[in-house]
């Protein structure tokens, strides 16, 4: 099986591995990387569990192959926390009780910090079609969208 | 399995003509990559055209807009300009799937997956789209609506693949829309789709037409019959009702979960009978 050389920076940090053509992306950071906060779901691009940022773009590691990612700059949920500070929307999803499981949760940190990064003051119809790519069983998402919108607004220093 | 990277045409045509085995080009991989998760194709070679510089831009020029066959939905939204020209095609582009799916899946792999039901497809035809496909015998033009032939099938050879898509400039009078119906709001394939792009004269009365279906047939559908039926008219009832009449009778679907023959074949007229409503709205503003 061929290998691949593959140099890309996640999280800020440089990071070289050698990958098998058919790897996803998923499949290098989780048993590659044993970057394990990125979680597989469907692996078919419905549920976006497995969500991180491509040069800033929001998609599913499942559907991307680890070669792919030669040069550019990916974002995990790892990369959400400064060492023991939490990330407004991770202190924001325990306040509202945003998770019961989890196993939804780091995807939707990864694609909700992806759009207030695009836009800081979303509106609640915005947050939920911006939000319809990840599937949670667990809580209903009601309150999923009030930890955003009130990251949001602590975010916007409001 | 082969991965390749190649940063010209030349390359592209040259690697795709050479396999013997099975190749497929690699876009946004929204479609691929499930297709090979699911064992429904196990390629010898994959070819990612995404470093192809010509695949990657939108260009507007005199004769029109040229956007590459590899440029993501996401990107093709934050075309202003674009959108202003054709609103519906971007609409059309941007109902693909999630936030996520947005982030990769791109115009030529919606075309090229060969899906009855890609919603690009409609839109495109309305707009009056052709595409620039490239081979190992160079460049040729085709109208998007000839690209499909069957579910999975399209008019590619050997070795080629679509480099961009060209629609012409907006100019006044000229209004597009896509709508599609599926059971909710998000994420979910088109049991039907209506794709109507128009032109009218400063009085109001529409000069020419064209009505793109999707989901209701084997392959996407341009219907000229449809679309003649609104020239003359200033979108009254009954060119509607003439319109209505011609979409239906072309349609030929399936019948599945999703829904019925008969089902599919009345909301397609009602379908695009709110296309053209829209169509028409904003090529009067
Ligand atoms: C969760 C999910 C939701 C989806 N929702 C929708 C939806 O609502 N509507 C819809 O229409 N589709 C939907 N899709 C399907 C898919 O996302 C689209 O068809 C998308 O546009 C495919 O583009 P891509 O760049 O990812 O294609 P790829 O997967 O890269 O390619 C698809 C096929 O086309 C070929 N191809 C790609 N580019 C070219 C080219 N330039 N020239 C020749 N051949 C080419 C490839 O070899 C492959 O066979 C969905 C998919 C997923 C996973
Ligand atoms: S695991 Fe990637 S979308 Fe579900
Ligand atoms: S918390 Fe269990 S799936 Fe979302």
């Amino acid at each position: 099986m061929a290998k691949h050389h593959v140099s890309f920076t996640i999280n800020g940090d440089p990071t070289e591995i050698l990958c098998e053509t058919h790897a996803t992306l998923l499949d290098v950071l989780r048993d590659e990387l044993e970057l394990t906060g990125t979680k597989e779901g469907c692996s078919t691009g419905d549920c976006g569990a497995c969500s991180v940022t491509v040069d800033g773009r929001l998609v599913c590691s499942c559907l991307m192959l680890g070669v792919e990612a030669n040069g550019k700059a990916i974002g995990t949920v790892e990369g959400l926390a400064k060492g023991d500070k939490l990330h407004v929307l991770q202190e924001k999803f325990l306040e509202h009780h945003a998770l019961q499981c989890g196993i939804c949760t780091p995807g939707f940190l990864v694609a909700s910090k992806a759009l207030l990064e695009k836009n800081p003051d979303p509106t609640e119809t915005e947050v939920r079609y911006w939000l319809a790519g990840n599937l949670c069983r667990c809580t209903g998402y009601d309150k999923i969208v009030r930890a955003v919108m009130d990251a949001a607004t602590v975010m916007r220093g409001a | 399995m082969r991965y390749e990277a190649p940063e010209t045409l030349e390359a592209a045509t040259a690697l795709l003509a050479a396999e013997m085995g099975i190749a497929r080009v690699l876009a946004g991989g929204t479609d691929l990559l499930v297709q090979m998760k699911t064992d429904m194709v196990d390629p010898a070679l994959v070819v990612d055209l995404k470093r192809i510089g010509e695949m990657r831009t939108i260009t507007k020029a005199v004769d029109g807009f040229h956007i590459g066959a590899a440029v993501s939905g996401a990107e093709l939204k934050e075309q202003v300009e674009l959108k202003q020209h054709w609103p519906g095609l971007v609409e059309a582009a941007n109902l693909i799937g999630s936030t996520q799916i947005q982030g990769r899946a791109t115009l030529g792999g919606n075309l090229c997956n060969a899906s009855p039901a890609a919603d690009s497809i409609p839109a495109l035809i309305a707009a009056n789209a052709t595409v620039s496909i490239f081979g190992p015998k160079g460049r040729r033009q085709l109208a998007v609506e000839d690209v499909v032939l069957a579910p999975r099938k399209t008019a590619l050879d050997k070795g080629e693949f679509v480099v961009s898509f060209h629609i012409p400039l907006r100019a006044k009078g000229m209004g597009d829309a896509y709508l599609r119906f599926i059971p909710r709001t998000e994420m979910d394939i088109a049991v039907v789709g209506a794709g109507i792009g128009l032109k009218t004269d400063p009085s109001g009365v529409i000069t020419a037409a064209r009505i793109g279906l999707g989901a209701v047939a084997s392959r996407p559908l341009h219907v000229k019959a449809a679309g003649d039926a609104l020239v003359g008219s200033k979108l009254d009832k009954a060119a509607v009702d003439k319109m209505v009449d011609a979409v239906r009778a072309a349609c030929k679907p399936i019948d599945d979960k999703r829904g019925t023959i008969e089902f599919r074949i009345k909301v397609a007229g009602v379908i695009a009978a709110r296309a053209a409503a829209i169509a028409y709205d904003r090529a009067r503003t």
